[in-house]
């Protein structure tokens, strides 16, 4: 009621609101020191690292890839390069909807939708700012149609990138290898921030083996972007000072394969599924490493799709399957030479000295025969008629006498049984059979028991014994070289930048010790009758140089002890594998080579033809003559 | 010599005309010249913060031409005059929320706009200047400190448009005429007991409403008070203001060099945000000049304020004087990182037609208030 009474005083409502001015002006004063504190805090305090961060906003650094390395054959000529082209790539962070933007590339048709787990766990496991490629190479016709839709793909963009090409096609394959987009298991053996910028890595061969080589150093360079990401050079004077590494290049490989020897060595397989390996017993060099059938590597530079891997690895050929160093199959007859070497190495053979054969051969002791491989007699022969004609009666016998471990402790150092060395990986160590490891080898004690006639078996390269044809080669180029061996290499140098070209220098392998001079001769004698008048007489014809060979047989059905293989009556894919093994010119030899024809029958008609070819394509010269060494 | 003399005498004679002619216009030079630095300095920087957009600053001054009009015309205008349209601007600001209202409830979708084809314009800004002048109006013929009977009319009429603005819906717009308001208030004396009181119970509100909230409403309080926890959302302006303002330094990155506003990275630049631009181009430096020029401006009306004769004007022009402070506090701590983000433009430096305008009005109705105190008692 006070209230309403109350009568308005100038005077002292002029007081009040100066009063209140005063406590307006203190209030302000010290809001504004407080906002000047926090000035001072952003500004000076944590200057630094404000400036850090405005840095790391508008700096992206890119990585610039290096160009991978060039593959080369011995003369020169261009295996695997480089070529530019499309490619869609993806910054994880910069995608707010991964699943959303893979499946618009699906009904885009550019990825399939079975690939979307895979590539989607690829990119989960790639860090979020690296550029990583979705797909590899693009048509002019995927370009045009993602770029239409392309804003509706924040974070991805085309980029023209180096991708691999092989002007050589297939050719080669299992040696080279070949390049495909860097996966999941890929990135748990490779330093990431090294191949941040990379989309290709080697697989398989050379490509693979030699990566480290091949890939170079990465560089980088920084860059000015703005607040969506996109680069903005033109400012360059906000930030004067970008840094850029270049890359390094990775290295060119020099191989020593010969790439006209290895395409005569694939023609001559032709539609065979079978592998050639050819070296130079002096070095080591690889000169032909041929598995049919073989694939297109660039479908794998490309980004194979699920149904083309599917079609490869169902298809019943194996055309993946790298036969020459991965294929293992019983070495039949070839194994012959270096059974009769250890005979007379241990001195329970005279090579002058006839066996008779009349076709079977009485295992003592047991009621089993041991028929000769391609039926027929032989009647009288010594040594070099046995390997010359390849006379089974004669190596069982032989067999028997020295035993199983005598003949696996022998053959050994020609490189049975264990890997080669090779410097491509993947390869098969085959078998090579002892009592010990028959043991080690079964469950049943029954089956753990060598018998008498596995050693028979052995003598003649069947039963348990397995070799690759890279193996056989290398055995070869072991006889050739009589006893001197080298390490099986792909690869003879690096070429740098400069054009300077590091050589590698061949390993030796250790040196058989302990065989006669003489009965090498006698062996290799042998193998020159198989070519001359032997098995493989038909494929020695005309030849410009001398050539030592042997033919050999693998069983890959086991004929009835009563019955008689008949090649007609047999399944195709039930028939033997023919293999040969060669080297020449005998007298100085520069090339030793080893054939495998899956199912081809016998060893001289499929398989010693091939080789002839390749021998001829390694050491003659247009006009047919052989070549100066 | 003769020279010298002749050409200072001239001079001296020149700036007396100055002020005579501003005398003349009824405005005050001192907070003229305060007012035409700042937006001088907003110029300057928009320029930079628009991407070198020229046609931005044209229509920036043309903004503030419309301003400087506005500014004038008021100025004229007698106080009496004004107090006596008070109430029929309020009445008129309510009437033009309710339409804009409507429209919005029609169109169904926010409505803060008016078109009057060549204009468009908002209401709530009107109401700005409208609710203090219908408060300091309300007071004027009171005696205060005013009487609860009084406080509960003047909530109501606060309150009403604070409502009205609310519904379209614009928090920031409407805090500010609610501040508006209550500044009037508290400049007419509200008692310290009532102040202590009103703060404990809004304390205890807060408490149990954040004690009753589920947890997601929880979570957008709490994002709102710390934004920098939602990275990409709402923490982004304000991360990205800190790192302008941070990476400007003492000295700055000098004018058209800021990397965070000419890249982009900084939303917002020219207009709420604009800021952050003057740190990172101008430093600690540059924004404790901007500071000092709005500190020199404050004063100065506050100074006019005192010196005015009667209620009305004291309490509109002490409270005119304290919301150009509010407006200033609110965005600096907002883009500084110290207050939450509301969306309250950078006084006379932001670019924007209706808050230049409506700034500039106030100020010629405080200039009109201030030159017009001696004719007030006659």
């Amino acid at each position: 009621m006070l209230q309403a009474v109350r009568i308005k005083d100038h005077w002292k409502e002029q007081r009040l609101f100066e009063r209140r001015v005063l406590v307006a002006g203190c209030l302000i004063v010290v809001l504004t020191l407080a906002l000047i504190g926090r000035l001072y805090l952003l500004q000076v305090i944590r200057h630094t690292y404000y400036t850090e961060l405005s840095q790391g906003n508008r700096v992206r650094t890119e990585p610039i890839p290096a160009a991978r390395g060039l593959i080369l054959d011995r003369n020169g000529n261009l295996l695997a390069g480089n070529q530019p082209a499309y490619q869609l790539e993806l910054v994880p962070e910069e995608v707010p909807n991964l699943n959303g933007a893979l499946q618009g590339l699906v009904q885009l048709g550019l990825i399939e939708s079975d690939s979307v787990d895979e590539l989607r766990r690829t990119i989960r496991s790639r860090r979020p700012f690296d550029s990583v490629p979705v797909v590899l190479r693009m048509s002019d016709e995927d370009v045009a149609r993602f770029a239409v839709r392309r804003f509706d793909f924040p974070g991805l963009d085309i980029k023209t990138r180096q991708t691999r090409f092989y002007p050589e096609g297939q050719l080669g394959v299992h040696a080279l290898g070949y390049v495909g987009a860097i996966s999941e298991s890929d990135l748990e053996h490779i330093d990431r921030a090294a191949y941040s910028g990379t989309a290709l890595i080697g697989k398989l061969g050379v490509e693979s083996a030699y990566e480290t080589q091949l890939h170079g150093g990465n560089g980088y360079r920084e860059v000015l972007v703005n607040a969506l990401g996109r680069s903005v050079q033109g400012l360059g004077e906000l930030a004067p000072d970008l840094r850029t590494h270049a890359p390094s290049a990775g290295s060119d490989l020099v191989l020593s394969l010969d790439i006209n020897v290895q395409r005569v060595a694939e023609q001559a397989l032709g539609d065979h599924r079978g592998a050639v390996v050819a070296l130079n017993p002096n070095n080591g060099d690889v000169l032909a490493l041929a598995s049919m059938p073989e694939f297109d590597p660039s479908l794998f530079a490309r980004g194979i799709t699920r149904t083309e891997y599917a079609q490869l690895t169902d298809n019943i050929d194996k055309p993946l399957l790298n036969r020459a160093l991965r294929g293992t199959y019983p070495s039949g007859s070839t194994i012959k030479p270096a059974v009769a070497l250890a005979g007379l190495t241990y001195h329970v053979l005279n090579p002058d000295k006839t066996e008779f054969c009349a076709g079977v051969f009485h295992l003592p002791g047991s009621t089993r025969l041991f028929r000769e491989g391609k039926g027929g007699k032989h009647g009288n022969v010594a040594l070099q008629d046995a390997i010359a004609k390849s006379c089974d009666v004669y190596f069982y016998g032989l067999a028997e006498t020295l035993g199983v471990n005598r003949i696996a402790a022998f053959l050994a150092p020609f490189g049975y049984g264990q890997l080669t060395g090779i410097d491509i990986s993947g390869e098969k160590p085959g078998l090579l059979p002892t009592p010990e490891w028959k043991k080690l080898a079964f469950k049943r004690p029954a089956d753990q028991i060598w018998f008498p006639g596995e050693t028979i078996n052995f003598g003649v390269g069947q039963g348990y014994l397995l070799v690759t044809p890279l193996q056989l080669a290398h055995v070869a180029g072991v006889i050739a070289g009589r006893g001197i061996n080298f390490r099986p290499r792909l690869v003879t140098g690096l070429r740098d930048a400069n054009g300077n070209v590091k050589p590698i220098a061949p390993v030796a392998g250790k040196r058989i010790e302990g065989v006669a001079e003489a009965d090498w001769d006698r062996v290799v004698n042998g193998m020159v009758g198989a070519i001359t008048y032997g098995t493989a007489h038909i494929s020695g014809k005309g030849a410009a140089y001398s050539i030592a060979g042997k033919t050999g047989t693998a069983q890959v059905f086991t004929v009835a002890q009563n019955a008689k293989y008949n090649e007609n009556t047999v399944e195709e894919r039930l028939r033997d594998h023919a293999w040969f093994i060669a080297f020449a010119p005998v007298e100085k030899p520069r090339i030793a080579v080893a054939v495998l024809v899956e199912n081809g029958g016998f060893g001289a008609t499929a398989a010693a033809p091939i080789a002839r070819q390749v021998l001829d394509a390694y050491l003659l010269d247009a006009d047919g003559k052989l070549k100066a060494p | 010599m003769y020279e010298e003399v002749t050409s200072g005498s001239r001079a001296r004679r020149t700036l007396t005309g100055t002020a005579r002619m501003l005398l003349a216009l009824k405005l005050d030079g001192a907070l003229v010249i305060g007012l035409a630095l700042v937006a001088a300095y907003g110029l300057v920087v928009l320029y930079s913060a628009s991407g070198q957009s020229l046609g931005t600053v044209v229509r920036a001054s043309a903004h503030i031409g419309m301003g400087v009009v506005a500014m004038l015309l008021l100025a004229q205008v007698s106080p009496n005059f004004l107090r006596r349209m008070s109430p029929w601007l309020y009445l008129l600001g309510i009437v033009l929320l309710v339409i804009v209202d409507g429209i919005g409830h029609i169109g169904m979708g926010a409505q803060r706009w008016l078109d009057l084809g060549l204009l468009r314009f908002q209401p709530s800004e009107i109401m700005k200047l409208a609710v203090p002048m219908m408060c300091a109006w309300f007071l004027h013929e009171r005696a205060l400190p005013p009487s609860v009977g009084s406080l509960a009319i003047l909530m109501v009429l606060i309150l009403a448009p604070v409502g009205l603005v609310v519904l379209q819906p614009d928090l920031g717009t409407a805090a500010l005429i609610a501040i508006a308001g209550s500044l009037v208030i508290l400049m007419a004396g509200l008692q310290v007991r009532i102040i202590a009181s009103v703060v404990v119970l809004g304390g205890l509100g807060a408490w149990f409403g954040w004690a009753f909230m589920h947890d997601y409403q929880k979570k957008r309080v709490l994002t709102f008070l710390d934004p920098s926890t939602d990275r990409l959302g709402a923490g982004y302006h304000i991360i990205q203001s800190q790192i302008a303002i941070g990476s400007g330094g003492v000295f700055g990155k000098g004018w058209m060099h800021g990397t965070q506003a000419q890249l982009q990275f900084l939303p917002e630049r020219s207009t709420d945000f604009i800021f952050a631009v003057i740190g990172e181009e101008f430093g600690f430096l540059g924004l404790a000049l901007l500071l000092l020029l709005y500190a020199y401006v404050v004063a100065r009306a506050l100074y006019m304020a005192v010196q005015t004769q009667d209620t009305y004007a004291r309490l509109l022009g002490g409270c005119l004087a304290l919301t150009f402070f509010v407006y200033v506090f609110i965005n600096a701590g907002m883009v500084s990182g110290l207050l939450p983000v509301v969306g309250v433009p950078l006084p006379l430096v932001s670019y924007g037609g209706s808050s230049m305008v409506t700034l500039l009005a106030g100020f010629g109705i405080l200039m009109s208030l201030y030159s017009h105190r001696k004719l007030v008692g006659s």
